[in-house]
């Protein structure tokens, strides 16, 4: 190239390139505003099996402590005694550590009633270790008994129902809760 | 202002006409200061980060006021209450006042620069070559700095500086001669009143000499500001930051202040050098309004190529030191000495300009924006398409 040519490739690159950039004005940003200007809240877009901060629903808590066995790093402390007069378990503490829990799902999967799970939130940043054990017991409260003929208290059947569900869809491969949900589904 | 300034002296007898000079002057060179140079290069700096943020498909700063409008406030505080280090092993007195000298490099040409056709600080016969001159003080200011640091990354970068805006200084003012050849005059009001409000009548479509003196002048003024694809001085690859790598905390800022207000500057000259300055139609006879328009009419304009500035960097990378040389000794001196001789030319044949070339230069110039429109449409079809096509592939 001799010296117009150098100018001129120097002016129609550029110009070309200047073209290509003054066409992002008129696009729209990829940026997602996470955390507050979401149009659904990322929790809610995550599957169902999505394994989240653990909770317990003492109310189905049959103080088995199959989950406190299953935990591979000890952060669920479990205390149960058995009533000597009524013969009813009766739990004391059940606290779990989430600063320690590794989220791996192991203490949720023998549970028997469902009980102990997963949920859908995972945004805990605090100031101090502490905090960041859950105590689901403030006084003690009898664990749960299954009944043989099938729960008929209303109180307790619609908790029974979302933890037997999670329960099965732990259960096989092709559970439903293998199933990822996606954001359109959520806003459907 | 200076008859301004001696209508007061006149009605205050007994008072020496210094004081009142000087207090006139420094009540105004303040409210210049902090009213219009302060936010100016504020709101710069945020308008700066929402553009390069869009061109990048990002957003930007938007949580500081409506829009992230407030975010120069915000920094600008968290600046001023940093720590300012200082270390061991620095010059202390240059070190400390480099800061100040590039500030005072930059607010000085504000001096000679117009706001609206009653509205400038100082109109001085000697205008242009005052506001080149003085602006020539950053250098020394970032030499200072790049040599006081006692580091080498700020020498190298303080010396690159000096280098590019020394040898810059000779197309810009190359590129200046062809508009003062043709106002007659170095008076900044003198250069804008000597072109009218048409865009035809602007000294940037007088002929073909004064486009190219036009380009040549942004450019070699955006490679004298130190701005990208010129900032070598301070590349963060190389240079960490170059001569401002062992500021903190207000210098730092003092330092961007700078840059920002300078791209004003720039914005500033190219309009009243060539694209007719404050110059409105006399549509009204109430001075004010008139002024009022004219000082929008120069802001805008000027705002445009600050505005083209940030575009620019956000597009171009840095060229390398020896092309940023072989582009000001290979082809802007030559191409401006042409740019000076073919206008001294046309002046001798035409004396009092052709208003066919006029026209055809500025058919010309909208014909290249259109052109540029039609190739932003291409691209962002471009881009539509291929999103559509994705779209077809999930479905």
């Amino acid at each position: 190239m001799g010296y117009v040519g150098n100018i001129m490739s120097t002016m129609t690159t550029i110009f070309e390139g200047m073209a290509v950039t003054f066409s992002h004005f008129f696009r729209t940003p990829y940026t997602i505003q996470y955390p507050d200007r979401m149009p659904v809240r990322i929790q809610d877009t995550l599957p169902y099996r999505y394994r989240g901060f653990l909770e317990v629903d003492l109310e189905i808590c049959t103080g088995c402590l199959a989950c406190e066995r299953a935990c591979p790093i000890d952060c669920i402390y479990i205390e149960a005694r058995k009533d000597k007069e009524t013969k009813q378990m009766i739990l004391e503490r059940f606290d779990i550590d989430l600063a320690k829990c590794m989220y791996c799902g192991l203490c949720s999967e023998p549970c028997p009633t469902g009980s102990i799970h997963h949920t859908r939130e995972f945004e805990g940043a605090d100031f101090s270790l502490e905090s960041m054990v859950r105590r689901y017991v403030k006084v003690p409260v009898p664990a749960y008994k299954p009944k043989k003929a099938g729960e008929d208290d209303p109180a307790i059947v619609p908790i029974l129902e979302r933890g037997m569900r999670y329960v099965n869809e732990f259960a096989t491969a092709d559970s439903p809760g293998s199933k990822v949900v996606t954001p359109e589904e959520v806003d459907a | 202002m200076q008859a301004f300034l001696d209508s007061i002296a006149a009605g205050m007898e007994g008072v020496p006409h210094w004081l009142v000079y000087a207090v006139g002057m420094i009540a105004f060179g303040a409210i210049v200061v902090f009213g219009f140079i302060l936010p100016v290069a504020g709101v710069t700096s945020w308008v700066e980060r929402r553009v390069w943020a869009r061109i990048q498909s990002r957003i930007g700063p938007n949580r500081v006021g409506p829009g992230g409008f407030l975010q120069w406030l915000a920094d600008g505080l968290k600046n001023l209450l940093k720590e300012d280090v200082i270390p061991d092993a620095v010059d202390q007195p240059l070190f400390r006042l480099a800061p100040y000298v590039v500030v005072a490099g930059f607010v000085g040409a504000f001096v000679a620069l117009p706001f609206a056709g009653s509205l400038i600080i100082a109109d001085l016969n000697i205008g242009i070559l005052y506001v080149t001159a003085v602006t020539s003080l950053v250098v020394v200011g970032i030499l200072m700095a790049g040599w006081s640091s006692n580091n080498k990354w700020s020498m190298l970068g303080g010396i690159r500086s000096a280098t590019q805006i020394i040898c810059y200084e000779i197309p810009v003012g190359l590129s200046i001669f062809p508009v003062v050849l043709l106002s007659g005059t170095l008076s900044m009001q003198g250069i804008i009143a000597s072109q009218g409000w048409a865009p035809q009548q602007w000294h940037m479509f007088h002929s073909p000499f004064l486009f190219a003196a036009f380009l040549m002048f942004f450019v070699g003024a955006l490679a004298e500001g130190n701005r990208t694809p010129f900032d070598l001085p301070e590349a963060e690859s190389e240079l960490v930051a170059g001569f401002a790598t062992e500021y903190s905390g207000m210098r730092s800022l003092l330092f961007f202040l700078a840059e920002w207000g300078n791209l004003y500057v720039i914005g500033a000259l190219v309009t009243t050098l060539f694209m007719g300055g404050w110059q409105v139609p006399a549509f009204t006879g109430n001075t004010l309004v008139l002024t009022a328009a004219q000082f929008g009419t120069f802001f805008l304009k000027a705002y445009l190529w600050v505005f083209v500035a940030m575009w620019i960097r956000a597009t171009l990378p840095r060229v390398r030191i020896d092309q940023l040389m072989s582009l000001c000794w290979k082809y802007m001196v030559p191409i401006g000495l042409v740019n000076l001789l073919g206008t001294a030319v046309m002046m001798v044949l035409v004396p009092e300009g052709s208003d066919v070339v006029r026209w055809v230069m500025l058919a010309l110039a909208l014909f290249v924006l259109l052109k540029f429109g039609l190739r932003v449409r291409y691209h962002l079809r471009r881009a539509n398409y291929g999103r559509m096509g994705l779209g077809a592939a999930r479905a």
